[in-house]
Parts: structure tokens; sequence; C-alpha cells
């Protein structure tokens, strides 16, 4: 198929129906309302499910059940749509309820701006939600990898039984450029086993978040927290961008990676060995990765459209391995090439001054 | 750079500078180019200040966030007053001398003042001041053809509405009587 | 020649006690949906969606699929399911605390939106899970633990009559509300209980039953008195009546 010219948020909307997503239910936010515009023409042509909720409360109910029904279905939201949604993402994953949940991030806390921003970071990986949980994070950084992200996400809820989020940016979400929506690559496991469509010729089944009898909820949380680890082990990803010489290496996620890309490399062309490291999944997060890149670099420096959010992780993933430096900016305020740019100069000349320093002790 | 290009599209609401950023970036597709398209605005559905940064290259562009642009269209007063220090020194400006008689500032970027609304007038009805502008932004940057914007905007008319369908005429005098303002220097530039 | 006058519904599990208080109400609704289930023959293609507070254990009772779902939202967790299975019978089982108070916006959504669903609504008139606090259906004057001198209008306003406010929604086919006091009113029960599954499996829209249920533990009365009480005092405000019923226009 040839290139088209999308918007990251239609891209995403088009990449779910192409994924076979039977429902969508979702409630206007910007800056994502054109995923909800473009399902709400689309998927009654096809005969499939859309319902505008009265709530992103609704939206997340109604994803859960179709989800226990073992349907594709998926929600999209903003901030503080996505806040509303905490109670039943806990739920899902109690439940084990596959659903694919859409973040296009805007300015907080608070109703914020409706701009571009990183700020929910934590919201998607630390959840808002009660008790020991995790959902599956995807953080795409360009339109074409929020169609093949969409895919995945469809596909690692069922694979997983646990939700999956797509966590945009705004910057993603209202840009457009050329891409290519191939065919969904997966073969989605069985679900006859476990959704629910009436006790025929089988016992009753249930698919509930209560487990009130002694010790049933610890081998529960157990349990999906092997889950997480196979996760883990399966599905990490991580983009190497100029990483095996690096000495300063830039991590970010999301739209701002792209930017810290354009700065990278015109550090490069002015002889300065930078790279960035990005992870492509939150959860799981590529700590061990970025652990042994930093073992061979000199400096980290995190950039995030936040106070430093993902910096938590990456400090963790480093643990110590060599100095971590934050740059980022909240609420709806980008981080420009340039801005990046004279940021790696700073850096890279007190590594330089550093190393000069030590060698004239020596 | 070569064959890169950034650039600016300012204006108010209903003006049209984000479509006229769309269908750029749509004609860059069309000459098998890498190209990007984000807009800012605000949260009036008309009437606010919105802008759009296109970028057009041979090669990948990482950022759709342009510091500095080649260009800037400034389709009004407030748009000028915004992106006249967002241009790249040796860039050039379009402002809507119809729209802004603010004063220009740099003596290291080019400045053509074309009185748009005025001009549009003279045109078939409704005619358009973005579209006038895109023409004269094409001739003069030559960064891409006139024809594959007109290509663009011929497959567009056959999947909108009727009556939008049916301002393609109009579309395509305004896009080449903006490029005939650069090409017979009826404006100063 | 002997006569079975008494048979456990298909649809409730054969080792599946009920766990109710003495004199609670929840234990013939259940029975009478299980009942009326069988009588349509739909143990086999029915999933019912529980909620939070007394009515949550539906699977330890039910021979059913069973989705759980969050305090309030059964009603979108049964529209997600329903879409998905339009060929299936699903049905909400709420309380007064979930579907009139936490949940009452999705109730009504799921109402106008005429979703093929049916909810049956316990009202007991207090959140009873939790230890018997003021719902939004708690009468004025009524004693609970957190209106320990009686619920006061003045402060927090007046009881919210669910039943009649679904039958004003353009997608509602049949609201009523019934009381399980006496053997005339069950079977009165389970005739509304039976018209709003009729609703469903004919396709004309939503269906919502509440039922006015006993709660002596909260009430601090007995069975006995708890039963007049309804009779005597919640009707009054609760008035018992079906008040949208498009099934009746339907057969004529």
């Amino acid at each position: 198929m040839a290139k088209v010219l999308v918007k990251g948020n239609e891209a995403i909307a088009q990449a779910a129906i192409n994924a076979g997503c039977h429902c969508y239910f979702g409630y206007p936010i910007t800056p994502q309302s054109e995923i909800g515009e473009y399902m709400g023409k689309h998927m009654p042509e096809l005969g499939r499910v859309f319902i505008t909720a009265e709530s992103e409360l609704a939206s997340i109910n109604m994803l859960i059940g179709a989800g226990t029904t073992g349907t594709k279905a998926m929600t999209s939201s903003s901030s503080c749509g996505i806040a509303l949604m905490q109670e039943a993402l806990s739920a899902m994953c109690c439940a084990e309820v596959p659903g694919v949940i859409v973040s296009v991030m805007r300015g907080g806390p608070g109703l914020g701006n409706i701009a571009p921003a990183q700020g929910d970071y934590f919201q998607a990986l630390k959840g808002g939600g009660n008790g020991d949980y995790k959902i599956i994070v995807l953080s795409p950084s360009t339109v074409q990898e929020a169609i093949d992200l969409t895919y995945r996400a469809f596909h690692l809820a069922l694979k997983y039984r646990n939700p999956v989020m797509l966590l945009a940016d705004g910057v993603l979400g209202q840009m457009m450029e050329p891409a290519e929506f191939g065919e969904y690559p997966y073969k989605d496991p069985d679900v006859t086993q476990w959704a629910l469509d009436g006790a025929n010729n089988r016992p009753a089944r249930n698919i509930v978040s209560l487990h009130m009898p002694e010790g049933e909820m610890e081998m529960l949380t157990n349990r999906i927290f092997k889950k997480y680890e196979e996760v883990a082990k399966n599905e990490t990803t991580y983009e190497d961008y100029l990483l095996s010489d690096a000495k300063l290496v830039l991590t970010a996620f999301g739209s701002v990676a792209r930017v810290a890309k354009a700065a990278v490399k015109r550090a490069r062309d002015n002889g300065m060995k930078v790279g960035l490291f990005r992870p492509v999944t939150l959860f799981p997060f590529p700590d061990k990765d970025l652990h042994d890149t930093a073992q061979k670099a000199d400096m980290i420096l995190d950039l995030e459209l936040n106070k430093g959010q993902m910096l938590l992780d990456v400090r963790s993933a480093v643990f110590g391995a060599c100095p971590v430096e934050f740059y980022g900016r909240p609420a709806g305020r980008l981080l420009t090439p340039d801005m990046i740019y004279n940021k790696i100069t700073e850096l890279y000349s007190k590594l330089e001054n550093t190393q000069k320093t030590e060698a004239g002790v020596r | 750079m070569n064959g890169d290009m950034s650039v600016i599209i300012s204006g108010f609401g209903g003006q049209g500078a984000l479509f006229a950023g769309i269908l750029l970036c749509h004609a860059a597709v069309v000459e098998g180019k890498h190209t990007t398209w984000f807009p800012a605005y605000g949260a009036e559905m008309r009437g606010g200040a919105v802008n759009c940064s296109v970028n057009i290259s041979d090669s990948d562009v990482p950022s759709p966030i342009i510091d500095e642009a080649d260009a800037v269209i400034a389709l009004n007063d407030a748009s000028q007053e915004k992106f006249e220090h967002k241009v790249k020194s040796g860039g050039f400006m379009i402002i809507n001398s119809s729209l802004s008689h603010l004063k220009t500032k740099r003596t290291d970027i080019n400045y053509i003042k074309i009185p748009l609304n005025e001009l549009a007038q003279k045109l078939t009805q409704p005619a358009f001041v973005n579209v006038i502008a895109l023409g004269a932004f094409l001739e003069k940057t030559k960064i891409l053809k006139i024809e594959s914007v007109k290509e663009v905007m011929k497959e567009m008319a056959k999947t909108v509405s009727a009556k939008k369908a049916a301002l393609l005429p109009n579309n395509l005098e305004s896009i080449d009587f903006g490029a005939n303002l650069i090409r017979q220097q009826m404006v100063t530039a | 020649m002997e006569t079975l006058v008494y048979k456990r519904p298909e649809s409730l599990l054969k080792d599946g006690h009920f766990t109710f208080c003495p004199g609670c109400g929840h234990g013939v609704v259940l029975r009478i949906i299980a009942e009326l289930l069988d009588e349509f023959n739909l143990q086999k293609d029915t999933i019912a969606i529980s909620s939070v507070g007394c009515s949550i254990f539906l699977e330890k009772f039910f021979n059913l699929d069973v989705a759980g779902a969050s305090h309030g939202r059964s009603p979108c967790v049964a529209t997600g399911v329903k879409r998905c299975k339009p060929d299936k019978f699903v049905f909400t089982y709420q309380g007064d605390g979930d579907a009139a108070t936490i949940g009452f916006n999705e109730t009504i959504h799921t109402a106008c939106r005429g979703e093929h669903i049916t909810t049956i609504m316990i009202n007991n008139t207090n959140f009873g899970m939790t230890g018997g606090q003021a719902s939004a259906t708690t009468l004025v004057g009524q004693v609970t633990t957190t209106t320990p001198a009686g619920r006061k209008a003045e402060l927090t306003g007046y009881p919210l009559h669910a039943a009649e406010i679904i039958s004003k929604c353009d997608g509602t086919a049949y609201a009523a509300r019934v009381a399980i006091t006496s053997t005339k009113n069950i079977m009165q029960a389970k005739k509304a209980i039976k018209k709003a599954f009729e609703a469903q499996i004919n396709g004309l829209g939503y269906g919502f039953v509440e039922v006015l249920a006993a709660c002596p533990t909260n009430w601090h009365m007995t069975p006995v008195e708890s039963v007049e009480h309804i009779d005597k005092v919640i009707e009054t405000v609760h008035p018992l009546g079906v008040f949208k019923d498009i099934t009746e226009q339907e057969n004529k």
C-alpha cells in the first residue's frame, strides 16, 4: 500500500478498524476528538459498534463489557478523561479483561490546557487506580508507529488479557505525516476458553474483581505479576539511535524523542558523540537495556514534556551507572530542536571539561 | 538542506491557514517527499489565532516543531507580530498587507507584502486568501510544483461535499493568481 | 402418584446458598429471576452483570455467566456485553446505592439509549453492605448511620424516585416499582420482572424494575416489622406501580 498523508488521531482510529476493533466507546475531549469522529463515521458503516458514552466512566466500563466477551474494543481520551478511567483500569487488571485505551496527553494538572504534553506518564505507568497492577503502555513517536503500535495494542490485550494503553501526546495526535497502513500482522489467541457467552454445555464462568476469601487476592496478585514478568520478557522494545559510541545519551519517549532526534543529528554533524535511547514500551520499561547503555555512557539526559516523570524509571534503570540530568517543560509547552541542542552542547562541553580535568590530575 | 523547506502559516481561524498547510503536505506526498504538518490553535472554533508548521524534505523529518522557519506566511497583523522573529536569517515572510499595517522590524529577511483581501475581490467569488498566498509561496520557493497542489485540489474535490467541490475552479484560479503575482513581479519582493 | 411442586431452578447453582441476613429481600428476587430465566429457557444464553453492594455475589448463587462491575457501572458493562452479543440475554442486578446513587447517570443514559438490557434494582433505602448509610432513596426522617437524627430534607434533600424517572426516558420499554411483602406482591413482582425481560427478548428497549425490599438488619427491625414498614411507610414515598409499559401497546 502506498503512503498516505494522515493525522495521528485518524491513523490510530483507522488502525483500530484494521485490527478488527468491533466496538468503540468514547467521550469527546481535545486533543483526541478526531478519533471519536472518525469512528462515528466509519464504525456504523462497517456494522460495528460506536457509542458516545455519557462520560469516560461509562466508556471504559462499556469497554469492560466488550472485553469480558473476548471482543476487540477500544476507548480513547485525554488527560482528565483518562483520570476518570483509573478505577476501571485497576478492575480490568484484576479481572483480566482485555481492552485498548488510547491516551492523547494534553497540558495538566486540572483541566490544564489543550496543548501537547507528557504529564500523564505517571497516570499511565504508576496508576491512579487502586492496588498492585500494571497496564501495558506503548509509546509511538511517529504517525507510522502509531499505526503499528495500535495493531500491537490489540494483540497484546488479548494475548495477556490485560488493558493496553497507547500513550500518545497532542503533537502526535494532531500532526499529519505520510504513513502506510499495512495489514494487521498478528494471529490473535482463542478467547473461547474464558470469554463470557452464556453457560452453554459448560460450567458457568465469571469475570469479577472482588475476591473476599482469605488469601485469594494474594494468589491472584502473585499470578498476574508472574504474567507481567512474561510481558517484560517477551515484549520490551526500545529504539537505539546512534548509541554504540555515545558519550551523552538522551532518553525520551513519544513526540519529544523525534524532536530530540533532530538535535542529535545536528550534534553528530558537529562532532559530538550523542545518541538517543527511546523506550517504545513504557511498561515493560527497557530497564536492563538502558542500564547497559548507561554503563558505556558518560551521562544521560532525560527529556520530557513534564517536570520529570519517566525520569524516575530512567534513574532506577541507570542505578548510578552514570549521572542523569533532566530537561523538561511542563503544562503544554514544547521542547524545540534548538532548545535540546543547546542543552546538549552545554552538557557535552561540561563532560569534556571534566575529562580534561581528570586527565590533568592523573 | 537541499530540497528542505520549513514554513509557518498563520492567521485567524476561518482564513484557511491550516488548510493551506494541508494542501502543501499533500502536494509533498504527491512528489514523493517527506513532510510533516503540525497545527496550533486556541479554544475557539472561529476567529482565534491558528497556525501550522510544515516541513518538506527529501529525507526523514524528525521534528515537526520548527524553531526558525525558512518562510512565514502571515495572513493578519497578529501573525506578523508573533512570527516575524521566527524567520531564519535570509528567509522571507509573506504579509497580508490588507490586514496588517505593522512596520517590519528586520533587515536580514525579505518581505513580500500582498494586499490579499483586496486582490481576492478581483477574482471569481469566493476567492481564497490562503490559496493566493500559497501560490505566491510556491512560485517564490519552487519547493513543489503548482501542478502538484492542483492535482491535490482535484483529488480532494472528489471526496468532499458537492458544495465544496463546486469551489474547485475558484481554488485553481486563486493559486494561479498567487503564483502570477510573483512571476510578473506584481508585488514587492 | 407424586407431583413435583418445588424444583430448584436450573439457573441457580446446585450448591449455592444465599448468604443474606434473615428477612432480607435479595433471596426472593434472585429466586424470581432464576425461575423466569428457566421459564424463558435462557439459562444457557444469559450473561448477568453484578454490581457493588449486597447485590454483588451473583456468581455464588446463579448458574450463569457473570461479569462484575465497579460501583454504579453495571449498565455500562451490560451495554458493552449486549452490543457484542446481541443474541444473549443480559441483565444487571443492582441496589439503590448502586443504580440510583453512584450510578444513576449511567442508569438514565442506558435507558435513554434504549439498550436492550434489563435492570433489577433492589431498593432497601440504604447502603446495606457497608452498614446502613443513607442513600439517594432514603426517606426523609429515616434513621441511618449517616443520618442518626433522621434524614433532614433541608440538609440532604429528598429521596430519588428511580422507576418514575426512568419511565420518562424514551428508550425505556418498561418501568415499574414492586414489593415482595406478600405472596400476592411477590406474584406481581414476578409478573413485572417477566415483562421487563420480555421487553428485552422482543427487542423493545430498556426494562427497569425497582423492587422494594426489606433490610431488617440495618433498619433495626424484625423481618415482620420490616415488611409492615415497607407496606405502611415506604410505599407512601415510593409508590408501587407500572410507570411505563410499551409491551402492552406492542401486544395490541
